[in-house]
């Protein structure tokens, strides 16, 4: 007879896995990904494929010929690291862009901390942010939207994003009354996709419709992007409440500036955000102030990618700090 | 309504084969390996030698410990050696090895099938007969019964808990036993409530063995003070703390015992065990076992005697399958990994699940990703992840203030694991750990 296996318990095992879970990001993304191709055209494909190409091409080279180890390019996650980044440049990005994004993504920001699963930052957004400050030009080129089949807004080729506007129209001493008229329809545009931006900016409900499938599947839970949201609101709603001529209300912040997609896919992500749901609400929300604090005070117009970073780099703090409720401390009976 | 309890938990396939199976009694094995340690504690001292002839019911290793248990023979026959054998903890331990012949009982045992409803004992006697008769929780951590029911000064018992969850899945035997012995179980809930002094008894049952908590909702209208209370599946609810959380809401605090929120939890099969051993004078020499897997011919529920070995219960369910690449003493969450057929059905088993080949090996373990489920299923509130890496690197000190101690080997966290980390076997080895340096620094 064979010999019998032995093994410590537990002896059966959940379906879910490492795959399964990225997979399933890479499935919430889709229905964005259709819509950046219906306004961008064949320009979003082009950027997407070359995007997802180059990481796993990346990752693939890394860990075949420099750390020798395991190539595990299927797992899933250079494939989302990709998409996302991808959907964090504008669609007419030159492709010898697109592969440095790659190469500072996979293989600074996760390759060289270990792999999967040991990166500190997200790699989508090291990746967006070193081309963003590298290449400040391509990056904020934004093309105007000209759906398959219909028109653009306007003849422009190219054209600012909400945010730059409200923000080049502040500096110049306008107040946000008379900014509004030039960025019309601005939340209806943004909620369909019909407005200048990156390509996973323009469509929010495409991007919630996603979002809701993680939240179904558990691979999300709800309390940092609602502690992300929320925050942004009180933040910014605090700020208009003391000047509206000065201050943008908290919808026009919600809607812009690529928010959802940071909220609810990169501020997310499980590797470089806190373990416990107590450490989750603060990163969320200290993620929200300091996108507002940006976006308000900073150089740039948008502050998201920088928000999630720099809270990345308090993963570890808060870990320590923000312990889950331990059994039995909870009700004194 | 439903109750359960809050913090984390799981829900394995509850793939209970063996539900609809009436407990059969198994025959009387030839030959019958009773070790002297099937209890949590001091093993107990053993009396008889080679050559001596024993009854079935004869005391033949008394408990002298304050935490131990008498031990019976289950059998009549002739002790052939007392010698080590492999017992279902994998070791080598001390065991009395009898000959079977015939089955010739105690005369003091009450064989009669009658139900006897009229209890005669007071509170000191009952627990006497609990420790005399060698009763141990049936749930599968083994305690002795007579402890546990003796409150500690200053203490006050307020409620008695009986686990009828059987949250394990694959297991049958406790929902099989209160499906045919009810009524016996119910007048052992009113031994334990004397024993210990309250006038209350919850049985929390999970929903998904609505029968049971019908028949019992049913009988318990005949008796006083005995409430019966459905409960919503979710895994661990039989652990001990979680079902006072989920039938009470009380929170028993971190290193304490159930006593100090005046709770005190007893498994379903140690009532019925109680009545027989309190109204039946019969000692703890059998009990029910599940033996159940996918492969199995013929899962069922079996009345066996202790000292039996398992490979006599597989033959009773169809012998082993041609895939068996496991057997497993207890449930697939908590239970041991045997590497023997020959060993021995005790107190403590409540099943013998047989695993194919294909669901007995695990997974490459790759790099935790952070997902948090660990934490999140946690029902300790603890942080999985956390104390692997802690006794990866040995950081005895900060492993215990993590709490790990508090840990109850759910394997929750293993079981979730998308990477398939071995996370328990980690936490398992600094429980270890740490446990020897606290008992050494307390030593000192």
């Amino acid at each position: 007879m064979n010999l019998l296996k032995v093994s410590g318990s537990p002896h059966v095992h959940t379906d879910n896995s490492v795959k399964n879970i990225m997979y399933g990001v890479i499935y919430a993304m889709i229905p964005a990904m259709l819509v950046s191709v219906y306004f961008f055209g064949l320009d979003a494909l082009r950027v997407m494929v070359l995007s997802v190409v180059a990481c796993l091409l990346v990752e693939y080279l890394l860990q075949k010929y420099v750390v020798k180890t395991d190539v595990t390019i299927w797992d899933g996650s250079a494939i989302i690291t990709g998409i996302l980044l991808a959907f964090n440049v504008p669609s007419n990005l030159p492709w010898w862009i697109i592969l440095i994004g790659a190469i500072v993504s996979i293989g600074v920001a996760k390759t060289s901390f270990g792999g999967l699963g040991k990166n500190i930052f997200n790699p989508a957004l090291v990746g967006r942010v070193f081309l963003l400050i590298s290449f400040p030009v391509q990056m904020t080129s934004w093309p105007v939207p000209k759906p398959i089949g219909g028109t653009a807004l306007t003849d422009a080729v190219t054209g600012p994003t909400p945010l730059g506007i409200m923000k080049e129209g502040l500096a110049a001493g306008q107040s946000v009354q008379e900014i509004m008229p030039e960025i019309p329809n601005y939340v209806q545009n943004l909620m369909t996709g019909f407005q200048g931006g990156s390509l996973g900016e323009v469509s929010a409900i495409a991007l919630i419709l996603g979002a809701i499938y993680m939240l179904y599947r558990k691979i999300i839970t709800w309390h940092t992007p609602f502690a992300y949201l929320g925050s942004v609101v009180i933040f910014s709603g605090i700020l208009w409440l003391v000047d509206p001529t000065q201050f943008v209300d908290p919808l026009f912040h919600l809607v812009t500036g690529g928010m959802i997609l940071g909220v609810f896919y990169m501020a997310t992500d499980m590797v470089s955000s806190p373990m416990s749901t107590r450490g989750q609400l603060v990163f969320g929300a200290g993620a929200g102030i300091l996108t507002i604090l940006i976006r308000v005070f900073g150089a740039y117009p948008e502050g998201v990618s920088f928000a999630i970073l720099i809270m990345n780099g308090f993963v570890p703090l808060i870990d320590r700090a923000f312990k889950p409720a331990r059994f039995g401390e909870m009700v004194k009976s | 309504m439903f109750k359960t309890f809050k913090l984390g938990g799981v829900h394995p396939a509850e793939n209970k084969l063996s539900e609809d199976k009436p407990i059969q009694v198994l025959p009387i094995p030839k030959i019958a390996s009773i070790p002297f340690s099937q209890h949590l504690g001091a093993p107990a001292k053993v009396l008889v030698a080679r050559g001596d002839v024993v009854k079935a019911g004869q005391l033949i290793a008394k408990g002298e410990a304050f935490i131990s248990a008498n031990i019976h023979s289950s059998v009549s026959g002739k002790v052939q050696k007392i010698d080590n054998i492999v017992d279902t903890s994998g070791f080598r331990r001390p065991a009395v090895v009898i000959a079977v012949d015939g089955d010739e009982w105690e005369e003091s045992i009450d064989r009669s099938p009658e139900l006897k409803t009229e209890i005669t004992l007071g509170q000191k006697e009952i627990i006497q007969k609990i420790n005399d008769m060698g009763v141990v929780g049936l749930g599968g951590a083994t305690f002795p019964s007579h402890v546990k029911l003796m409150v500690p000064e200053g203490k006050k018992a307020e409620v008695l808990i009986i686990n009828g969850v059987e949250c394990e899945p694959y297991l049958t035997s406790d929902h099989r036993l209160m499906l045919e012995k009810g009524e016996e179980m119910l007048v052992g809930v009113q031994i334990l409530k004397i024993a210990l002094g309250v006038n209350k008894a919850i049985i929390g049952i999970e929903n998904n063995k609505p029968d049971a908590i019908k028949h019992l909702s049913d009988l318990a209208q005949k008796h006083e003070g005995i409430e019966v209370q459905g409960l919503k599946v979710k895994y661990p609810q039989g652990a001990e703390k979680q079902l006072i959380k989920a039938l009470i809401n009380r929170e028993v605090p971190s290193g304490k015992l159930p006593i100090e929120v005046g709770a005190v939890v007893n498994n379903a099969g140690t009532a019925f065990a109680v009545y027989e051993a309190v109204q039946k004078n019969k000692p703890l020499m059998e009990r029910v076992v599940t033996l159940t897997g996918k492969s199995v011919k013929d899962p069922g529920n079996f009345m066996v005697r202790i000292g039996t070995p398992i490979s006599e219960l597989i033959e009773a369910a169809g012998g082993l399958p041609e895939d068996t690449g496991k057997v497993i003493g207890g449930g697939p969450m908590m239970g041991k990994a045997l590497n023997s057929l020959e060993v021995p059905v005790v107190k403590g088993t409540s099943g013998i699940l047989i695993m194919p080949e294909k669901e007995s090996q695990r997974e490459k373990v790759l790099h935790c990703i952070r997902c948090s489920k660990c934490v999140s299923v946690c029902p300790m509130g603890l942080e999985p992840y956390l104390l692997e890496k802690l006794v990866m690197f040995e950081d005895w000190d900060r492993t215990q203030s993590e709490k790990v101690m508090d840990c109850i080997e759910c394997g929750s966290c293993h079981y979730t694991c998308p990477a398939n980390r071995p996370l328990l076997d980690y936490i398992r080895l600094g429980k270890n750990k740490v446990g020897q340096i606290m008992r050494s620094r307390a030593g000192k």
